[in-house]
């Protein structure tokens, strides 16, 4: 299994993020499908892996959306188109779906994003010093949302690391969506190690910002 | 909950579950300033939150708030972009009242700056020319810092040596916190690393010759009362800014005028 729950710093613990990848995914049609006929039992942020700079990039997307849910500010059905929204430099949903989203006969590699929200209060005691949170949630909820993943997704599943993400970034393309080109802070940058996190910070930063 | 929470409630994010608990570090006339991490316990933050204030009607306040921390961040994103040494913003919830931004390692410039002369003071030898030298040269970091910020079409509207940070070299990664002053090779180093610029709270975007100048004239006060023994390398910082600043003689120009008027003003009391 390499869906992997994800701990993010400040979540309330009755939220419960999962996410893994798949590359070479053959059926992005039908998954798009799934979105666009509101099933519900795809209620997941399909984030096409070529627009995505790293695990950090992703997951500042993911807790912009689960902050979003906690203090009741979706601008969005829900938090999973949420995360999709959330990687936009500004609040134009369709522009987002496009450029992040699933795309059907275009998406091959695919970050898969699942945010549950169990009932307040249901695992609310923890802290993170606190085993309780981990306690009470259902051990098998990882387990089922895996199965219909795998079920369902057609593609080879990997983790969710730096590594197998580096060489899926579509870079004319992010750097289009984030208007990378020409910034003065990157000028003098030539080592690509330290470029990728500038741009990396510069991207993130334009999500915050949303057009402001 | 401790006695700090109690008299100033965390803002509601920080009260979600964290590796380490959020730390306090400055409670401001404005807003508070926590570090804490931010998506991973290994990515540490300051957040900057301005909670409501009782006195004013809701709906104003909740305007004001919205409209600050936006105007901060959007600033710090600016500055950023342009290379002016500022934190990055991570994220940020206007509506929420709070900005969290990159942590920077090591200590506000006051801190170094009276660290390093505390300790010329307690030495037998007076500071010599190559000690001095040292501190002449964190100036010109100050003054280059200042021009690139100038430059760009931001002033800071609050520039003093408590936000600056002196960020040591080659510290992307979690480091040491405090001053290195105990031994001859640390006060050496007390003065090392890059003049990172915070606090834009009050920052605004502007090409005028006087506003520079009075962001020069607040520096250059803030140095007489924070560190009146530095007091007299200030022109370093102004030489550097002009190095770095194209247009900096017209605001040296103004800065006249502007001391001039300050000199007037506390004659008058
Ligand atoms: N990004 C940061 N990294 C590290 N320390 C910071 C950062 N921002 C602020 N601080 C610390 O917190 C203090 C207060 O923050 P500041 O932005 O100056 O708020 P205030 O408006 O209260 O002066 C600073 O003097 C500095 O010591
Ligand atoms: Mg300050």
């Amino acid at each position: 299994m390499t869906l992997e729950r994800i701990q993010l710093e400040h979540v309330p613990a009755n939220i419960r993020i999962y996410a893994t990848l798949f590359r070479d995914v053959a059926n992005a049609d039908f998954l798009h499908s799934q979105l666009l006929a509101r099933n519900p039992d795809f209620e997941y942020a399909f984030v096409d892996a070529s627009s995505v700079i790293s695990r950090f990039h992703l997951l500042s997307a993911v807790y912009a959306a689960v902050n979003a849910l906690v203090t009741g500010s979706l601008r969005t059905p829900n938090v999973h188109s949420e995360i999709v929204v959330s990687l936009n430099v500004n609040n134009n949903i369709a522009d987002a779906y496009r450029r992040w989203g699933i795309a059907p006969g275009k998406t091959k590699d695919l970050i898969v994003v699942k945010v549950v929200a169990a009932p307040e209060g249901a695992a609310s005691t923890g802290t993170a010093s606190s085993p309780a949170r981990t306690a009470q949630e259902p051990d098998d909820e990882q387990q089922s949302l895996w199965t219909h993943l795998a079920t369902h997704v057609q593609g080879t599943p990997s983790d969710l690391t730096d590594a197998n993400l580096a060489p899926l970034t579509d870079w004319s393309k992010v750097r289009k969506y984030y208007r990378l080109n020409g910034v003065p802070a990157l000028a003098g940058c030539k080592d690509g190690e330290e470029k990728r996190r500038q741009e990396e910070k510069l991207a993130v930063m334009g999500m915050a910002l949303k057009g402001l | 909950m401790t006695a700090a929470d109690k008299q100033f409630p965390p803002p509601p994010i920080l009260t979600h579950p964290s590796a380490s608990p959020p730390i306090l570090v400055t409670q401001g006339a404005e807003g508070r300033l926590y570090k804490t991490t931010h998506l991973l316990p290994t990515l540490p933050c300051a957040l900057k939150y301005r909670p409501p204030k009782p006195y004013r009607h809701p709906a104003l306040d909740a305007r004001l708030t919205r409209a600050r921390i936006s105007a901060e961040a959007k600033v710090l994103e600016r500055c950023w972009r342009e290379g002016v040494p500022v934190p990055a913003v991570h994220a940020m919830d206007a509506a929420a009242g709070w900005l969290a931004m990159e942590w920077i390692e090591g200590v506000p410039v006051r801190v170094a700056i009276n660290a390093w002369l505390g300790d010329a003071e307690g030495e037998a030898a007076p500071t010599n020319e190559k000690q001095e030298e040292d501190l002449v040269d964190l100036m010109r970091r100050i003054g280059e810092a200042v021009g690139k910020l100038h430059k760009t079409g931001v002033v800071h509207g609050d520039l003093t040596t408590s936000n600056m940070m002196l960020r040591p070299r080659g510290s992307g990664t979690p480091a040491n916190g405090e001053p290195e002053a105990a031994t001859q090779d640390g006060r050496a180093k007390a003065l090392e690393g890059e003049v990172v610029l915070i606090d834009f709270g009050l920052a605004t975007q502007s090409m005028s010759d006087e506003d520079r100048a009075v962001d020069l004239y607040v520096l250059e006060r803030a140095f007489a009362s924070t560190h009146p023994r530095a007091e007299r390398l200030f022109g370093a910082i102004l030489d550097q800014y002009k190095t770095t600043f194209k247009k900096a003689p017209s605001v040296l120009a103004k800065l006249e005028d502007v001391r001039m008027r300050g000199r007037k003003r506390s004659m008058l009391g």
